[in-house]
């Protein structure tokens, strides 16, 4: 477990870590131990203050916000991994092929992902989230994921390129191992911390694409994640009425989420890019 | 061809770029005319059965089905109705508005598109180059200074725009009412050249556009600082400063050898922060695209949403193709032909 202990050296990993970890919790132990209502219950009315019972208020349908807020960071969470598992799979599958089968097929490929890369993610994923009709959370998150993937491709395909011209790709290429032992053996492992952040990167996407979406109204249905509550707190003039509890709660956990991903990336970027130490 | 582009590299570059430029418009009408048709059944018919749930005349229904029929041409083999939507794409025709009928879906478009365009395109900009200086500055100075800077543009470009942007509003617009809550402008007003209109306008701008700015320029300082710190650690950098060249001169250098990266990063940035501008725009009420956008679904207007993702794409496009001129003109490598597109 040389890695985590090497991981445990940046500051910057641990507290992301350590704020991803007690969202988690928050996230996954906290319907079963800090709420007895179910998230679609009414408990008041419209936007009741916080009070003893409510310790987030109520939101517009008269539901308890501080478990609609376990539940939604859930669903965000649910989403933001199906997606990020999609992308980083065919990211990385389309970038090693491409790195390391060159010429015509490279080519094809990488013209593929340039050419989807252009055009602006938000447009295929309305379009996309207004085909499928009842979508779920997972739906949500496989739609966010077939789109967001030419990033990770792309940056895949530079890595496989280098690895390619390694000596001992060259060992075992004279050893006669075929290509696609090739690509699992010899370059995949050698780019796992690498595809681990970009899996990071994407899951971070992905949350805030899930947010984006459902504040637009293409949310998932009959569940409640972060962006819809930010959807209806939009919708029912919270923040208008300076029902301040409708809408804080949500915003901030999609935002110390999403900062704590990103702190973990930028801590493993310092640990495996040395270039990007300071010398002086 | 071939004599056409010998010595003349930024041409090559040119066409190339225009070429994949072409290839991406294509690829995004095709998305745009193919995705709504994975809606199973008789799109119209589905649509035009969500909009009777509401009390909707049927004589009303019955010509709002022809018309959709007729835009749509459902009753005609799949590659000619590209070709139909695509000539009318061509013609500025993008159909006819549900929820605004029978208002033709460009015409409104063309009144929000303004807004958004006024609003994104100096809110970007700025946001690119303050943060730039910002990282820039951060990497050079080192320690405690970077250690501020860094962390603190980690958390601007974690907050997501319409998270900052619903904060925002409600401190300087509820909670202290500083600042209008929404729109473009007063009701009083209307859309003309004047100074009431204009300093009206100005005031309902300020919101929306420093939430786009304050975003931006995390990101952007996040990226510069990379680059910049990548920069100070080459030979170059290390050789000058042995040679004892003054440091406001290698901080020139490094400057100018890391913006080359950030001005591609500002031509993704366009395509990739118009979705949470868009919601920005949704939260102030703004009267830009964003905003129509926001009531087409929630109206389940398709046309009128297919016309504004075909409008997002096309200027995405533009900016990305203007952005990747400029770079034409600024990095020497392509003057002098080393380096080519993609």
């Amino acid at each position: 477990m040389e890695i985590i202990r090497i991981l445990l050296r940046s500051k910057r990993f641990v507290l992301g870590f350590g704020i991803l970890a007690a969202v988690l919790a928050f996230a996954l132990l906290g319907p079963r131990f800090l709420t007895d209502v179910a998230p679609f219950q009414r408990v008041g009315g419209l936007y009741d203050a916080p009070s003893r019972d409510t310790p987030l208020g109520t939101d517009n349908f008269g539901r308890d916000v501080f478990t609609q807020l376990m539940f939604g960071t859930r669903t965000s969470l649910h989403i933001g991994l199906v997606a990020g598992f999609v992308a980083t799979l065919i990211g990385v599958t389309i970038g090693t092929l491409a790195g390391y089968v060159s010429g015509m097929v490279e080519e094809a490929l990488m013209g593929f992902t340039n050419v989807l890369i252009t055009i602006p993610p938000i447009v295929v994923l309305i379009l996309l989230s207004v085909a499928v009709d009842a979508r779920t959370a997972t739906t949500m998150g496989v739609i966010i994921g077939v789109t967001a993937w030419p990033w990770t491709a792309r940056a895949v395909r530079a890595q496989t390129s280098s690895l390619r011209t390694r000596e001992h790709v060259d060992i075992a290429r004279i050893s006669g191992v075929g290509s696609l032992e090739m690509m699992l053996v010899e370059i995949l492992p050698y780019m796992f911390s690498y595809i681990f952040m970009a899996f990071i990167l994407q899951l971070t996407g992905a949350i805030l694409a899930e947010a984006t979406l459902s504040m637009l109204g293409l949310g998932p249905f009959q569940t409640v994640s972060l962006g819809t509550m930010l959807h209806w707190s939009l919708m029912w003039e919270s923040v208008r009425i300076g029902a301040w509890w409708a809408f804080v709660p949500a915003t901030v956990f999609l935002s110390i989420t999403t900062f704590s991903l990103i702190l973990m990336n930028a801590g493993m970027d310092e640990i495996f890019n040395p270039t990007l130490r300071h010398t002086r | 061809m071939v004599r056409l582009f010998r010595n003349r590299p930024y041409l090559l570059y040119l066409t190339r770029k225009a070429f994949w430029y072409l290839v991406a418009f294509v690829a995004a009408v095709a998305l745009n005319f193919f995705l709504p048709r994975l809606i199973p059944g008789n799109p119209v018919s589905v649509i035009v059965g969500q909009m009777s749930a509401g009390a909707v005349e049927s004589a009303t229904l019955e010509r709002l089905y022809a018309t959709f029929m007729r835009d749509f041409g459902l009753d005609r083999p799949l590659p000619v109705q590209f070709w139909t939507y695509l000539t009318g794409v061509l013609q500025g025709d993008l159909g006819t508005s549900f929820m605004l009928y029978p208002a033709k879906v460009w015409d409104v478009i063309r009144q929000a598109l303004p807004w958004t365009v006024a609003l994104q395109v100096p809110a970007i900009l700025v946001g690119w180059i303050l943060g730039n200086v910002l990282g820039a500055l951060a990497a050079y100075k080192g320690g405690a200074f970077d250690r501020v800077a860094f962390t603190g543009s980690l958390m601007l470009s974690s907050i997501p725009y319409f998270c900052l942007a619903i904060i925002f509003m409600y401190l300087f617009a509820v909670h202290w009412p500083l600042f209008p809550a929404s729109g473009g402008y007063s009701s009083g007003y209307f859309p003309e050249w004047s100074w009431g209109f204009f300093l009206d306008a100005l005031h309902h701008y300020a919101l929306p556009f420093l939430t786009l700015v304050l975003v931006a320029i995390g990101g952007q300082a996040i990226g510069m600082r990379e680059m910049a710190i990548y920069e100070l650690n080459t030979d170059y950098v290390n050789y000058a400063r042995k040679l004892g060249v003054r440091d406001r001169r290698v901080v020139r250098y490094v400057f100018r050898n890391a913006m080359l990266p950030q001005i591609t990063g500002l031509a993704i940035s366009f395509g990739t922060l118009i979705g949470g501008a868009l919601v920005t725009e949704a939260v102030f009420s703004y009267p830009g695209l964003g905003s129509l956008l926001f009531t087409a679904i929630r109206q389940v207007d398709y046309p009128m949403i297919q016309g504004i993702t075909l409008i997002i794409t096309l200027t995405v496009l533009l900016a990305n193709f203007l952005v990747d001129i400029a770079y034409g003109f600024i990095d020497p490598r392509i003057r002098a032909g080393q380096a080519g597109g993609r």
